[in-house]
């Protein structure tokens, strides 16, 4: 690949925030250990999501757990977390030569609990919150997602906002809901101040053939990886539009090559996450994906990233 | 059927064709069907309803695999409950697999069950030209695994080591790895000085293997054992401090410069929550 001499500038400002390149590891993997985090920044993401943090321990499920097909991955983990001490003493470690943002992602069975998370967690100093109300694969333990209803997700986000201080929150939307748009406004009324969008879709189910029987322990699993990307970019256009705009996203779901990135970016999204690509193109997707976009974009003779952000609305509300 | 199943990430269910019961708690089961293993990887073998874990491969040679495993947790003891015919989901092979140069001379040193990959390593390096000193290592003569097959290799010579001194040496298999390697770097020595050491099994003793090789300067690649989810490097849930390698796919087989950037290696390795356990 050709070195330009005017690169584009992958750099993103967001929330007060600096962004060396608009990549993130999404919730979820390989997202344990501060040791997972370094190497995942030193492979060139932009910035770390935890993987979900509890109030309390919290058992995941039995395997199989995630699968995979050359068109979609399926996962029921089932969240497992071993509690805020475990917490403490991880993003304590990597906040101390801190070499990207950290994004703590926080869960929760009730609201009142994802206030006593978001505290016990806030004392940590992470950069941000990412607030999972959407996880599809623990339904059989606490029914429907709080994201699948819009008070329920503005009473979440109230509950996160009274005790985080200064410490923004991206709520993390479920992409199985037929009113995205509306579930975001009522949160940024309530003081979200960003999005992720999406988790995973579905759920879906695999069965085996010769036992008749479903794959995943959990018989069904949200669904991720090159099938969805539709899926997300269309959310990510909704909420953009629902929130005119004033709220950055965290654009998640189906990006594995650069050009996959753009085209969330173009839809709405100031930041990428990335998960399931990193299973095809190992934790180097971050500055693979980096690359790809940056040649992309210096050979269109775009400046900044920045640039290109809701890019499609941009285009079209001109075309009226 | 013997098809090599390309969609390793999703299990494919294989019949049990045949039990081997080698000790009162370990079996050996033999499926129909290859997945292409090479010796030091593993599978994630799927129990329908009950749960998937990870085995190491004890043989497979192309047409059927083998896993020999010991009856230790509720997924192991339903395993050893199956019967020749039912149906285990297989999905892999996972991770690295030892690795060695035509004409080698390899020492193998196996702890407890870990004498399964260790034949399978023999099996195949003697194809190209390797001699072998296979240590076989247990608590007690009713512990030890693969003697019969490991002795049946030409060019393989079988030690054996247990703790109560019922056959063999009476101690642990690293102190003969010690005396050979010790007699191996003797200039009279009528034997070829020995070019690795392979070894599988606890890990306190992988990491006493790592300091005797270190001390004959004989480069040594240990398999490791970690809590494993996905098996394909995406979970994290294996991934060990400081270095945050996965042992699913950097691992399980470690070079030995590998395993000293391993701050947890003979420390602490986590459960499924990631929660911290000393050995």
């Amino acid at each position: 690949m050709q070195t330009p001499e005017h690169a584009m500038n992958l750099t993103q400002t967001i929330l007060g925030i600096t962004f060396e390149n608009p990549t993130v590891l999404a919730s979820g993997i390989l997202g344990i250990t501060s040791s997972t985090w370094k190497d995942v920044a030193k492979n060139g993401a932009g910035a770390i999501t935890t993987k979900s943090l509890w109030i309390k321990e919290h058992k995941g499920h039995p395997n199989p757990t995630i699968i995979e097909t050359e068109h979609w991955m399926l996962n029921a983990v089932g969240v497992p977390d071993a509690g805020p001490t475990k917490a403490r003493e991880e993003i304590g470690d990597f906040m101390q030569k801190q070499p990207v943002p950290l994004i703590a992602n926080i869960i929760a069975e009730s609201i009142e609990d994802y206030g006593d998370i978001a505290a016990e967690i806030a004392l940590l100093g992470p950069n941000a919150f990412e607030v999972n109300i959407s996880c599809p694969n623990i339904e059989d333990e606490f029914g429907r997602p709080f994201a699948c209803s819009a008070p329920d997700a503005a009473a979440v986000t109230k509950a996160v906002k009274a005790v985080c201080g200064n410490i923004p929150i991206f709520i993390k939307l479920s992409p199985n809901v037929d009113n995205i748009g509306e579930i975001a406004k009522a949160c940024q009324a309530e003081g979200a101040d960003g999005f992720t969008c999406i988790n995973t879709v579905g759920p879906g189910m695999a069965i085996d053939l010769r036992s008749r029987m479903p794959i995943l322990a959990n018989k069904v699993g949200g669904m991720s990886g090159p099938a969805i990307k539709p899926i997300a970019v269309k959310c990510i256009a909704d909420v953009y539009a629902a929130t005119e705009g004033k709220c950055p996203i965290i654009g998640t779901g189906g990006v594995y090559t650069g050009e996959d990135a753009l085209e969330l970016i173009l839809a709405g999204a100031s930041l990428i996450g990335i998960g399931s690509a990193v299973s095809r193109r190992g934790p180097e997707v971050f500055s693979k994906v980096c690359e790809e976009m940056q040649y992309w974009g210096t050979n269109e003779g775009i400046d900044n990233i920045s640039d290109m952000v809701g890019g499609m609305h941009k285009e079209l509300s001109k075309r009226k | 059927m013997s098809s090599i199943s390309l969609q390793s990430r999703l299990p494919r269910t294989y019949r049990i064709k045949e039990i081997v019961q080698e000790t009162e708690m370990v079996r050996t089961y033999t499926f129909d069907g290859s997945l292409g293993a090479r010796p030091g990887q593993f599978l994630m073998c799927w129990l329908p309803g009950v749960d998937e874990k990870p085995f190491s491969v004890a043989f497979d040679d192309g047409s059927e695999t083998k896993i020999t495993f010991f009856a230790v947790g509720p997924m192991s003891e339903a395993l050893a409950n199956c019967n020749v015919g039912d149906l285990v989901g297989l999905r892999g092979p996972f991770g690295t697999s030892y690795e060695w140069d035509a004409g080698d001379h390899i020492v193998l040193v196996a702890g407890g069950y870990g004498a399964a990959p260790m034949y399978f390593v023999a099996s195949e390096a003697v194809k190209h030209g390797c001699t072998l000193e296979a240590i076989v290592g247990a608590r007690g003569k009713e512990h030890l695994l693969y003697l019969e097959e490991l002795e049946s290799l030409k060019h393989v010579s079988l030690h054996v080591s247990t703790d109560d001194g019922s056959v063999g040496h009476k101690g642990y298999n690293t102190e003969v790895l010690d005396q050979l390697l010790e007699a191996a770097a003797d200039s009279d020595a009528k034997d070829p000085p020995i070019d690795k050491v392979f070894a599988c099994g606890p890990e306190m003793m992988l990491q006493s293997v790592l300091t005797v090789s270190e001390k004959h300067s004989v480069p040594c690649q240990l398999s490791l054992e970690r809590y494993m989810k996905c098996g394909f490097g995406i979970c994290g849930n294996c991934a060990v401090d400081s270095s945050g390698a996965r042992m699913c796919v950097d691992g399980p087989v470690v070079k030995a410069e590998d395993c000293k950037k391993i701050s947890e290696f003979g420390k602490y390795h986590r459960d499924d929550l990631g929660k911290k356990h000393e050995f």
